[in-house]
């Protein structure tokens, strides 16, 4: 077996601004509140130093920089860390972004628990909640590296406004450069399991992945299904993934309050009532330490999966 | 200026407010107050500075107006509509169920407005956002973005301030309407600004202080925001709210609610007496 390599998403961020500026996209800028080191911008800004534009610790003001950026024909990638881009700046994305549905993509690294060691101000859980309640806003959470670096290239293609959510910690990568078709709002089956169905985005993708396959070894066959885009949610392949399964896990780095799990719930009770169990954050704020820990810590992780399925299927 | 040009500029004025009477009435609600206080200022730029296209109002070199106190916009409508960027009629359609004139300005529906605006605070970023990209792609367009006195108790602005100062946006005028009220009463109980002008030189602008109901100063201080090559521009806009219609001057009342009919009517006799007089004089 290959040696799995581990890439943060928020490298494969940096990686894919340079690459689509190099293919010749002058149109794209970057802008950043004195975090380019940590968004990994800054191998962007090292390339390209005369479009990326420091805003410094102004994260409203940025967004609205941006706004205006993009009513000139620029497509300006804004970053920061998710608790500063989705949260800080919330009423700016609102009436600056998406109100005038303008061209402007949100790259906000560090979502989630798995930023560890600097605590709960700094762990964004609510984000997919605040923006996935905006009309008109595409939410994506990538898995590993490939992916990133693909709905990086599909959220600037895409015209009108992309919240992309990135993370800290280096993950296992597991598609294949080749293989990886990105398409927004195309979920992405991983499994053809039939006995329980796990939808997941962003790390958790991977954790179901470990799941399903010692699952598989106790005889029950779950459906993995990698939801990249919480918003507009692939409801075609939720619906037949709990009309062919009959139960449904969901898995996220976020609140279950206001993301992926109630999104899906939302559309079952009113397209298909299925019993649903959300894996995600619990109504509660996060914590420092070592970010694996913590996801184990928190249940976000395949053993938790797993013992859900379990409990689900009365094994 | 020549004395015909003047006269001519208070006109679009005078009819300028006329039109957002008529908006705040139809819509027996709105922002005439501080409406009324820009009027001078819209009709310079709308009709004398900027290059701006009814024909084709997003023509990529145009100047940029950003009204960041966008509660102003019964007056920005009525200089747009007056401009020619849609008929004069439809400004009694304002806040209307299926108009494209919304409460507050709407890029998308509204044509001629470049930013949609309304959240206090952010239309100024969004304004910088323009100056920077024109400078960036060499474009030597101007951008205009006016800001309420009030306005600027949001934190965001003092970001954009140090944002256009830090890029060197010298493409940028920042115009603050100093009318002195806000909802709460004057600013000075409320949230007292000053000094103004040594805030906005602390912050490294080139600021000029005028009467902003008197049109060779306007005049005079665009000039010398064209003039600036290294800094960005801050005109302090002395202003009444309410210019122009008796009852509503310096009145804090007057900042949002439309007038009633006879109310409507008062004003209106008072605006057509002085676009009469101004008449008067050209002849």
């Amino acid at each position: 077996m290959a040696e799995v390599k581990n890439i943060a998403t928020r490298d494969s961020y940096g990686a894919a601004l340079k690459q689509l500026a190099a293919e010749g996209h002058d149109e794209l800028v970057v802008l950043d509140a004195d975090l380019a080191a940590a968004t990994k911008t800054g191998v962007f800004k090292k390339a390209y130093p005369d479009r990326h534009f420091d805003c410094g610790i102004a994260e409203a003001n940025m967004m609205g920089v941006a706004a205006g950026l993009s009513t000139m024909g620029y497509v300006p990638f804004v970053s920061s860390f998710a608790m500063f881009a989705a949260g800080r700046a919330f009423e700016q994305i609102r009436n600056s972004v998406a109100y005038p549905r303008l061209n402007v993509k949100i790259g906000a690294t560090h979502g989630g628990i798995s930023v560890g060691e600097d605590g709960a101000s700094h762990q964004c859980c609510e984000d997919f909640a605040l923006m996935r309640s905006l009309p008109g806003m595409t939410v994506i959470c990538p898995a590993d590296d490939v992916e990133a670096r693909a709905a990086v290239r599909a959220a600037f293609a895409h015209k009108g406004p992309v919240y992309l959510r990135f993370g800290r910690l280096a993950v296992p990568v597991f598609h294949e450069e080749a293989g990886c078709h990105f398409e927004i709002g195309k979920g992405e089956q991983l499994t053809e399991g039939s006995d329980i169905a796990i939808l997941a985005t962003g790390l958790m993708v991977n954790e179901a992945r470990i799941a399903a396959r010692n699952l598989a070894a106790e005889g029950i066959h779950a459906r993995v299904i990698n939801l990249h885009t919480i918003k507009p949610l692939d409801e075609e392949l939720v619906l037949r993934a709990a009309a062919e399964c009959g139960r449904v896990i969901t898995c996220e780095e976020h609140s279950v309050i206001g993301g992926l799990g109630e999104a899906v719930c939302s559309l079952l009770s009113e397209k298909r009532p299925t019993p649903v169990r959300r894996i995600g954050v619990g109504d509660k704020f996060g914590c420092s330490g070592p970010a694996w820990d913590l996801l184990k810590e928190y249940g976000l992780c395949a053993a938790n999966i797993e013992a859900t399925a379990r409990e689900m299927l009365g094994r | 200026m020549t004395n015909a040009e003047k006269l001519t500029l208070q006109k679009r004025a005078c009819q300028i407010r006329m039109g957002a009477i008529e908006g705040t009435h139809s819509a027996k609600c709105g922002h005439p107050g501080g409406s009324l206080s820009i009027a001078d200022l819209l009709s310079y730029l709308y009709f004398k500075e900027m290059n701006i296209d009814p024909a084709n109002p997003a023509k990529p070199d145009r100047d940029r107006l950003v009204l960041s106190k966008g509660h102003a916009a019964p007056a920005l409508y009525a200089a747009l509509a007056l401009r020619g960027f849609f008929p004069v009629e439809d400004l009694k359609t304002l806040r209307k169920i299926g108009s494209y004139l919304q409460g507050h300005p709407s890029m998308n529906s509204v044509p001629g407005v470049d930013m949609s605006t309304g959240s206090l605070g952010q239309g100024i970023s969004a304004a910088c956002g323009m100056a920077l990209g024109a400078k960036h792609a060499g474009q030597g367009l101007s951008v205009y973005a006016i800001l309420g006195d009030g306005e600027i108790e949001e934190g965001e602005c003092w970001e954009a301030f140090m944002f256009a100062a830090h890029y060197k946006l010298s493409n940028l005028c920042v115009i603050i309407d100093l009318n002195h009220l806000q909802i709460d009463g004057s600013i000075e109980e409320v949230m007292n600004s000053a000094p103004l002008d040594k805030k906005m030189e602390a912050f490294n602008f080139k600021v000029l202080s005028i009467d902003g109901h008197d049109f060779d100063q306007i005049e005079a201080a665009v000039a010398a925001f064209h003039a600036e090559t290294e800094k960005p521009t801050c005109i302090i806009l002395n202003t009444t709210k309410g210019k122009g219609v008796s009852y509503m001057e310096n009145q804090v009342d007057w900042h949002g609610k439309g007038p009633n009919d006879a109310e409507y009517q008062t004003a209106m006799e008072e605006l057509n007496a002085a676009y009469a007089a101004l008449e008067k004089e050209g002849n």
